[in-house]
């Protein structure tokens, strides 16, 4: 396959970035998004370029480090990540638009590397749970009843990657932050911080300068993990009842 | 706007010992808060325009009904209230409810459009008609009310005009075109806000649920056509000369 490909280049955090023109060949329809920027990159270097700075880690879509808006949507148009998205879903002949995450709380580094760590502040500020650690607790000595199981488990499917945000016209962070407060306050290990955890992780999401929620739905229809948009729900049914608790 | 910092960092085993500030205001000064407020305050316009439209269609039983209703609605409430404080306590009520709306959807889009301060090159469109309105259709209904209330309530710009007959001045709204236009114009817009507020609503009071999800939206559906059909109705009614 050949393509033309159009990325953000940007120096770093404070230098101007500009959409620039390259074209890549010998594309193999196998190939993974970020293998095609590996491709991409080896040419760059090879006539002593700059390459395309970008996010990876794993590229087995659990860890949540790559990231990029592929025709103005983020992760491309498969509902995965980027290193998971292969290039079959593009045609020969294609123009793919690759962008950064957008938005105030997640400031361009280099290229399509964004800083992410207001999520870790985020979950820094309640998303675990305070129990003394030593010698692994008895399974069966704290019931979980199914139905919170299954809800803690698809809302702990979230890897953090950012997509959420990336998509959301507000640059919100609330589909992220529902996730982790519905995925420990439906266990009973979260019970005891249930109200100071979604008070601090909605005070910290503020804080951090993301927009506020107008489901628009964006964010759960770009979710490679699929963390549904009544999540949000159910987190501003927490945070409304620890107002009412009075904490 | 920086909800909670405060509160930040203390969880867990620390004992607590500094004051924090009211939650209520915590709650107003956060983005799920200030959505709450808007939600509610949505809520209670809803349930106004549902009994509005139920008194309005009085129109279509003619003078001595549509007049005779909007005196009855000044005798609510007596003798315990006086004569027209029914009508003045809901017209106070409406106010701070418009207000505490439109205050926070200005606070919020602010907001919001400063977390998102670069566009994407690549647009594409986003979400349905009635969410990419919601600003725009706000601002619509906003001049819309202010429109509405010189034209039917204090006659400022009714081209009849007389108190105590709101029959006739219905009519006469509806005999100009710029009468016809303006309130055919605000009925889709009700029509495009409530079909998303509504599902948003609740959404933003955590009512919305994984199996609940179809429910509300047809409720939402359900309730904008409801509305704008029948407000329609009445300009319609005076066009087409069923109301006369
Ligand atoms: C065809 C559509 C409509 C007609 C014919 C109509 C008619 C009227 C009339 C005759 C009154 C005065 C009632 C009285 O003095 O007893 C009134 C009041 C009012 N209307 Fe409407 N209305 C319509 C749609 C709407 C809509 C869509 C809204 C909301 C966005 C609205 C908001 C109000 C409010 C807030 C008042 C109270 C004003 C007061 O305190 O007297 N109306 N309307
Ligand atoms: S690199 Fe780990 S999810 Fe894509």
């Amino acid at each position: 396959m050949n393509l033309h490909l159009r990325v953000w280049r940007q120096q770093g955090p404070d230098a101007d970035g500009a959409m620039a023109a390259y074209d890549v060949s010998g594309i193999s329809p196998d190939m993974s998004f970020l293998e095609m920027l590996d491709t991409l990159n080896e040419e760059l270097a090879g006539r002593g370029e700059e390459p395309v700075a970008f996010d990876h880690d794993c590229r087995e879509g659990i860890c949540g480090a790559c990231g990029m808006v592929i025709n103005g949507q983020a992760h491309g148009p498969e509902r995965t990540t980027a290193c998971q998205l292969h290039m079959r879903h593009f045609a020969d002949g294609d123009t793919i638009d690759v962008e950064p995450w957008r938005a105030a709380a997640f400031p361009v580094v280099k290229d399509l590397v964004v800083d992410r760590s207001a999520f870790d502040r985020i979950i820094g500020s309640g998303g675990y749970v305070s129990v003394p650690t030593g010698s692994a607790p008895e399974a069966h000595a704290t019931p979980v009843p199914k139905a919170a199981a299954d809800t803690a488990f698809e809302n702990a499917e979230c890897i953090g990657c950012g997509a959420c945000v990336a998509a959301c016209p507000n640059g919100s962070a609330m589909l992220f932050t529902s996730a982790k407060v519905v995925h420990l306050n439906s266990l009973p290990q979260g019970a005891p911080e249930r109200e100071e955890r979604v008070l601090s992780m909605v005070g910290q999401m503020d804080a951090e300068g993301f927009g506020g929620c107008t489901n628009t739905g964006e964010c759960a229809t770009a979710c490679p993990k699929g963390i549904p948009l009544p999540s949000i729900a159910a987190m501003n049914r927490e945070y409304l009842r620890a107002v009412r608790k009075g904490r | 706007m920086h909800g909670g910092v405060s509160s930040v960092s203390a969880m867990a085993l620390v004992t607590r010992t500094d004051r924090r500030p009211s939650l209520v205001s915590l709650a107003w000064r956060s983005t799920v808060g200030k959505k709450a407020v808007m939600a509610v305050s949505g809520l209670i316009m809803l349930l106004y325009l549902v009994g509005h439209l139920v008194g309005n269609l009085n129109m279509f039983f003619g003078p001595d009904e549509m007049n005779g209703y909007a005196h009855w609605l000044r005798t609510i409430g007596e003798p315990f209230l006086k004569h027209s404080w029914f009508v003045w306590i809901v017209r106070f009520g409406l106010v701070a409810v418009v207000v505490a709306h439109g205050v926070s959807a200005y606070q919020l889009s602010r907001r919001d459009i400063r977390a998102r301060p670069v566009k994407y090159a690549h647009q594409r469109q986003r979400a349905s008609y009635a969410t990419r309105t919601m600003r725009w259709g706000g601002v619509i209904l906003a001049l819309f009310i202010v429109w509405h209330l010189l034209d039917l309530t204090t006659h400022t710009v009714n081209p009849r005009g007389e108190a105590g007959h709101p029959y006739e001045n219905v009519l006469a709204t509806f005999s100009t075109w710029y009468g016809n236009v303006i309130y055919i114009v605000a009925m889709l817009a009700v029509g495009l806000h409530i079909r998303h507020g509504f599902w948003s609503a609740a959404q933003t009071l955590g009512a919305n649920r994984p199996g609940r999800d179809r429910i509300l939206k047809g409720t939402a559906n359900g309730l904008a056509l409801v509305l704008t059909a029948g407000f329609l109705s009445i300009p319609i009614g005076v066009m087409t000369g069923v109301v006369s």
